[in-house]
């Protein structure tokens, strides 16, 4: 126990941006997991509360021209738009791990495809495609649903990168005595070379899990993500069509724009931490 | 550079416009549903059409929009149409051409993309440099890190605050579209100054969340360079800062820069959608809300089709660029 502790210690130390952006993303999550414990749903629905009152005992982060409680839309949006993010990340990086590494180990006529689609693909915002799918699939759409689609095209930057590794790990000597001692493929893939690749992993990871999120925000803000369910990208929707910063309502538009703010800046310092961690040249010049 | 580099490069340009083209061609009939009904049943369910005469007009726009030939003919028609950038009929504003909707929001959302992304490139990459300087003033290097932070969220959520600063609480900037009601797009000096205040703050919400990227790309180029032996002996030769600031570190710092811009301007259409959407900018992002707002499905897939066209040409524009930036880069491989 001493131990680990003293190793926690050394390691926050070490990787004090890192440390700031967990912490600040476990801080926006908290608050919405602990929050959605407490707070009933039903006060997330319209029609629950007065309208557009601003923040009272009663109702601490004020009510919306939908009558609802902007507290209870908060607390139960904000694990919705994370799970979209890291549901849509982890598809992301799953079909990434596999096409990387088969492309990368294998090479030829596959990776050659792969890599062509992934450069192709990775040029076109995510955005105007899933615009194109939204519009087109009439009826409506779940936070899950939103997470495949988005996850599905959310594979190219982890494919590009962990290729790239790939590529450099299957010239080194480890991986020649891996084969010689007669490990089959799959073996050295997974036993072998994933594990010196977890460094790379997160930080596409947490790259991944921001534009997924950039993505279902934007989504929402447009009017074409979950109409049934609350998201903080569907709440800014509502604040924008009421015109709530315009109306001085800003106990509706502004806490959405301040958890995504804290959110992002949580994300953004997680990678600057992992890419030290990643790339150790990077660690001299601070 | 070598011919079979270049036809390559082509090549992959036109599979993107073609990817592009068959995406939005087959995607609605793969979701089997018809635009044109889709359309109808809506103006139906808010009283603007009769249900009995639904059925007979549907037959009729579907002649007009050449729905009742078979796939393929459809298809093919489809393609060439798009080649001539005709995408047919717009929907909701039936019968303006979708080309011509696309053409008046157009010049709103390259002029302020424009502007923004000259600004942002100057700022940034004078600030990033600046920030690597050892010489340098201490307040610059206080300013880097409230722009990375910035950078870190979209411009549209500062969009938002802005409109809520300048707009609401000071009211010194107009609060939303191009232009002030009335006052039609016309090239009179007062007109002109009223659509300049009126970008202020989208563009503003852009500067303010693009600066850092720029900033920091610069920062580390920089870095690279002033350790270089050159710099080291035109330092000992006795030249002095400002030149060795501009010529030797600046001049090579800067063509990652210089490749980055060109990208960026490939995204000059896509880039600012969501701003565009926050201040009801009469641009292109403002027609793909009304779009969305309209299920204007023909406007959408035209509005879709552009912003992809224009990132292809820049990604084709690049790579044939890059060699001729850097020499150093060859496509032979070795």
């Amino acid at each position: 126990m001493r131990i680990a502790l003293d190793r926690f210690r050394v390691f926050v130390r070490m990787y004090p941006l890192l440390m700031v952006g967990v912490s600040l993303l476990l801080l926006v999550a908290l608050f919405g997991l602990v929050g959605s414990r407490f707070v009933d749903s039903e006060l997330a629905r319209p029609g629950s509360t007065p309208v557009g009152e601003s923040p009272t005992r009663e109702y601490i982060f004020g009510t919306d021209s939908l009558a609802r409680d902007q507290f209870a839309v908060m607390v139960h949006g904000i694990p919705q738009t994370l799970r979209v993010g890291f549901m849509a990340a982890g598809i992301g990086m799953a079909v990434g791990i596999m096409f990387g590494f088969v492309g990368g180990y294998y090479g030829g006529v596959l990776d050659n495809l792969l890599k062509g689609a992934a450069d192709i693909l990775i040029t076109i915002p995510a955005l105007m495609i899933l615009v194109v799918v939204a519009i087109t699939l009439t009826g409506p759409v779940s936070v899950t649903l939103q997470a495949l689609v988005i996850g599905s095209i959310s594979w190219m930057w982890p494919t590009r990168t962990i290729r790239a590794q790939v590529l450099t790990m299957r010239e080194r000597a480890y991986v020649s005595v891996a084969q010689l001692s007669g490990a089959n493929p799959f073996e050295i893939i997974f036993l072998e070379i994933l594990p010196n690749l977890l460094p790379y992993l997160a930080a596409s990871f947490v790259t991944v899990v921001a534009i997924a999120l950039l993505t279902t925000i934007g989504m929402d803000a447009l009017g074409l993500g979950p109409q049934n369910q609350v998201t903080l990208g569907n709440n800014i929707y509502w604040a924008l069509f009421y015109s709530a910063p315009l109306r001085g309502l800003w106990w509706w538009w502004a806490p959405p724009i301040v958890a995504l703010g804290i959110v992002f800046l949580g994300l953004y310092l997680m990678s600057v931490g992992l890419d030290k961690i990643a790339n150790p040249r990077l660690r001299r010049t601070g | 550079m070598r011919t079979d580099f270049i036809l390559k490069r082509v090549g992959v340009f036109f599979i993107i416009l073609w990817g592009a083209a068959t995406f939005n061609f087959f995607l609605p009939r793969l979701a089997d549903i018809n635009p044109i009904e889709e359309r109808m049943s809506q103006l139906a369910s808010r009283g603007a059409v009769s249900t009995g005469n639904t059925e007979m007009m549907i037959k009729n726009y579907e002649k007009r929009f050449g729905l009742d030939k078979p796939l393929i003919v459809q298809y093919g028609r489809y393609l060439w149409n798009t080649a001539r950038f005709d995408f047919g009929f717009s929907i909701a504003f039936f019968p303006t051409k979708v080309k011509d909707i696309i053409a008046q929001a157009l010049p709103w959302t390259v002029i302020l993309l424009t502007m923004v992304t000259a600004i942002n490139f100057t700022i940034g990459v004078a600030l990033g440099a600046i920030v690597a300087w050892p010489r340098a003033p201490a307040f610059t290097k206080a300013l880097l890190p409230p722009f990375m932070g910035l950078s870190a969220i979209p411009f549209y959520l500062i969009g938002i605050s802005l409109i809520w600063l300048f707009a609401f609480t000071w009211g010194i900037l107009p609060i939303s579209g191009g232009y002030s009601i009335g006052g039609g797009p016309e090239w009179s000096l007062s007109f002109i100054w009223d659509a300049v205040r009126h970008a202020i703050l989208p563009a503003l919400a852009i500067v303010l969340g693009g600066i850092g990227l720029w900033a920091l790309g610069m920062r580390g180029m920089m870095i690279t360079t002033l350790g270089e032996d050159y710099m080291l002996l035109a330092e000992a030769k006795g030249l002095k800062g400002p030149r060795l600031f501009v010529w030797y570190g600046m001049r090579t710092s800067i063509l990652p820069q210089v490749t980055a811009l060109a990208l960026s301007l490939g995204h000059l259409v896509s880039g600012a959608i969501l701003v565009e959407v926050v201040f009801s900018y009469p641009g292109i992002g403002g027609m793909l809300l009304q779009a969305i707002r309209n299920f204007d499905f023909t406007l959408l897939y035209g509005i879709v089709y552009l912003t992809i066209l224009g990132i292809a040409i820049a990604t084709f524009l690049l790579d044939l660029l890059y060699p001729r930036l850097d020499p150093r880069i060859s496509y032979v491989r070795g």
